[in-house]
């Protein structure tokens, strides 16, 4: 142990009283105070705004649909009938579906970029991916209506016969033995929207992911090397440890765009109003959908409900980002990129 | 350190042994043939028991199912092959890379497939000229693709935008200004709201839009304000959707400035104070230059996503044929509403004009992107050559004035002249 000692400061007595430091606030300094103070209210002003707005309207329904609301499959607000059961369980079976595919597609090419690609080629692709998180939804709808929709069915016919055994992939009224059969009843599903809405999400998805793999600690990395591992090896041992938090909160990034989206499914699903577990089917809804569906006609009070539907949407994909943003942050991944 | 030992130990190196002559060096990166072999052998392979399974041996069919069994039998006789040179560990190595590369591949493929798709289902009507320099007004669903075009989207589209960042990007930017140099309770509040905000989704913004501002306010306005004060009830216009679209694009515009303007380093920030300058003139002449390209980055990403919309636009602008340049009166289309609305129509030609415009409107994104990466993708702080070249040139002007200012107090040293005063040295540069 050295201890430093400096000669003549720690004897001295500090007679001199700490300085009092004062800020004078120019005059331009306050006028930019006023404008950064009242532009930040502004923001604030309209967010609030829209909330209590979608609060009050969709309120005046939810008050007279009671709990109903959540639990009726139909949807005939003039008549008083009408809730979002049907509608959420379809939102939701779009998302999932939709992550089924997404998931596996970005964690492969996040780790591609991050970890096998050679560096001229990772840059390209990460613009790439970027990319195709800018493409329009509708140009992602008219590649699902008008190709997809005419390949998949036979991928969901497949499907249905083989593993119709599990619920999700029945088909009702067809019988796979029956050559001649229609296959329209594959058309228009739950299957095909959630399939284009991937194609949606995988970037978003993606791109956290690759952002968080490529944070993986390089020391980390190489004692894993020295240990012996394959590149495996030190994939599954280094980086997705690291990156777990970062995998789930993007997903679930991936999975609240998904659940808003609107004109893909739009495009795609005919609309029906009822639970509908099997997803191969013809038919399926979504909140978003009907939203786009229905204002046009709608009477005061069905415009209501449909603020109350959004309302019910908004809070789920509210409580989807939080628990996403909560999750990254918390990471230790997360946790160093937010400092 | 120096009291640990008082004896001194010599470090002694053991004599080399002779290296031997004909040693190589080992290649350590690359893929070598020995990896290119198996996959190119498994290809073959893959791709002969697929042809043979659906054409002779099983009742199958469908491009889809094809390749689907064909990737399966690839990777399994992919694995089979590696497993006969290597160990476990090695085969799962190489399993992995092969199925990686292949979802990657996928995804780039799914990309392609969208704007090859589009582009050549949109060929047909695009490449005539009246496409782009005439509206639908004249032309019905049954006329050749020879008439009408989609003028009026493309200028309902532009002008909706241009509305949509006349609003979005000064409030964005001073709100993120705000969130960056005030910190506080207010601010993290602020904060907060605006990334419950980011999940709004689009369709909820149209329709607050059109229920506030179009049937709320509207029918009011329309019933209790005067003659000369009608403008104020807009119904559904350009202006109606410009508005939707600022609901949906302001959050996630200040978010992205949010994290740009928190990258710009703090000792950048430090400096400027401390040479004097005031806060206003820090975030004036240091923060915001430093983050320029990130601000116009997220600019222009959030300016492709509220281009690319269809929804908000949906329930707000309306729907026209014909052309109109006002967006405060009057119904007015934009691409993407033209392009869902005719894609649904069950005529062909109607279905082609479609496409053309979701061409169009998807070169126009694709415009944005590279013009996006072109001005951005650095990082605060991060110089390109150009701004590195004027840099120097400026301190190299700063060097010389200061050495001939030297130079001159030298020769013109006069014993009780007052001195120089210091503060002429003030200049612009950072």
């Amino acid at each position: 142990m050295v201890t430093t000692t400096i000669p003549g400061v720690a004897a001295e007595e500090s007679t001199e009283a700490p300085r009092q430091i004062t800020t004078r606030v120019g005059p331009s300094d306050h006028v930019f105070r006023l404008i950064a103070r009242a532009g930040g209210a502004a923001v604030l002003l309209i967010m609030l705004l829209v909330g209590c707005f979608l609060l009050y309207r969709g309120s005046t329904a939810l008050q007279v649909a009671g709990w109903s609301f959540f639990t009726t499959e139909a949807w005939d607000p003039d008549s008083n009938n009408f809730g979002v059961a049907a509608l959420l369980v379809g939102t939701v079976l779009v998302a999932m579906v939709a992550l089924s595919f997404a998931v596996p597609l970005a964690i492969g090419t996040a780790l591609y970029i991050s970890e096998y690609a050679p560096g001229r080629l990772q840059r390209t692709l990460v613009s790439l991916v970027d990319l195709m998180a800018a493409v329009p939804s509708v140009v992602y709808g008219l590649l699902g209506a008008y190709l997809l929709e005419g390949k998949v069915i036979y991928l969901a016919r497949w499907l249905s016969t083989w593993l119709g055994w599990i619920p999700i992939f029945r088909v009702d009224g067809v019988d796979p033995r029956d050559p001649l059969a229609t296959m329209s009843v594959y058309t228009s599903s739950t299957f095909i929207a959630g399939m284009v809405v991937a194609m949606m999400v995988t970037p978003i998805i993606s791109s956290v992911m690759r952002e968080v793999f490529s944070q993986a600690p390089v020391g980390e990395r190489e004692g894993a090397y020295a240990l012996g591992a394959t590149k495996w090896g030190m994939i599954r041992a280094v980086v997705l440890p690291f990156g777990r938090g970062g995998m789930i909160g993007g997903t679930m990034l991936g999975l609240g765009r998904a659940l808003g989206e609107t004109i893909a499914v739009y495009m795609i699903i005919t609309p029906v109003f009822e639970i509908k577990w099997q997803v191969l089917q013809n038919g399926g809804i979504s909140v978003s959908a009907l939203i786009a569906q229905q204002y046009g006609e709608a009477s005061d009070f069905g415009l209501s409900a449909l603020m109350a539907a959004g309302l019910a949407l908004f809070l789920m994909t509210l409580v989807v980002n939080f628990i996403a943003s909560t999750i990254i942050v918390r990471s230790r991944s997360g946790a160093e990129s937010e400092a | 350190m120096t009291g640990l030992t008082k004896t001194e130990t010599r470090t002694t190196v053991p004599t080399p042994p002779e290296r031997p002559a004909a040693e190589w060096r080992r290649v350590v990166r690359g893929s070598g043939e020995r990896e290119f072999f198996p996959v190119l052998a498994a290809a073959a392979a893959a791709v002969g028991f697929t042809v043979l399974l659906f054409n002779q041996l099983a009742p199958l069919s469908g491009i889809l199912g094809m390749i689907v069994v064909g990737y399966l039998s690839f990777v399994a006789f992919y694995t089979v092959l590696v497993a006969y040179e290597n160990p476990g560990p090695a085969v799962r190595a190489r399993v992995v890379s092969v199925i990686v590369h292949s979802l990657a591949f996928v995804l780039v493929s799914a990309l392609v497939l969208v704007v090859a798709y589009v582009l050549f289902r949109g060929w047909d009507a695009l490449h005539h000229l009246n496409f782009i320099t005439q509206d639908m007004s004249s032309a019905g669903p049954l006329d050749p693709v020879t008439v009408g075009g989609i003028l009026h989207a493309a200028v309902g589209t532009l002008e909706q935008i241009a509305i949509c960042l006349a609003i979005t990007v000064p409030a964005g930017v001073i709100c993120a200004v705000f969130l960056s140099e005030f910190p506080g309770p207010f601010s993290r509040f602020v904060r907060t709201i605006v990334e419950a905000m980011t999940a709004l989704p689009s369709i909820v913004a149209g329709l607050f839009i059109y229920l506030s501002v179009i049937l709320i306010f509207g029918r009011w306005a329309q019933e209790n304000l005067p003659e000369r004060w009608q403008w104020l009830a807009i119904g559904k216009s350009g202006f109606a959707a410009s508005l939707a679209l600022s609901i949906m694009t302001l959050p996630i515009i200040v978010r992205a400035a949010d994290v740009v303007l928190r990258l710009v380093p703090g000792h950048l920030r430090e400096a400027s104070l401390a040479l004097g300058a005031s806060h206003w003139q820090t975030v004036w002449r240091v923060v915001l230059p430093t983050a320029r390209s990130g601000l116009t980055t997220a600019v222009i990403l959030g300016t492709a996503r509220g281009i690319g919309e269809t929804s908000p636009v949906l329930l707000t602008a309306g729907f026209a044929t014909n052309f109109n340049a006002n967006p405060f009166s009057g119904w007015q289309v934009s691409l993407p509403l033209f392009t869902f609305d005719a894609v649904k129509s069950p005529e062909p030609l109607m279905v082609a004009r479609g496409f053309g415009s979701g061409a169009a409107l998807m070169l126009l994104v694709l415009f944005l992107f590279a013009l996006a990466r072109f001005v951005g993708g650095r990082g605060a702080g991060n110089l390109s050559k150009r701004q590195l070249r004027r840099r120097m040139v400026a301190s190299y002007r700063d060097a010389r004035r200061f050495a001939d200012r030297e130079r001159s107090r030298a020769t013109t040293v006069v014993p009780d002249s007052p001195p120089v005063p210091r503060s002429d040295s003030e200049d612009g540069h950072v």
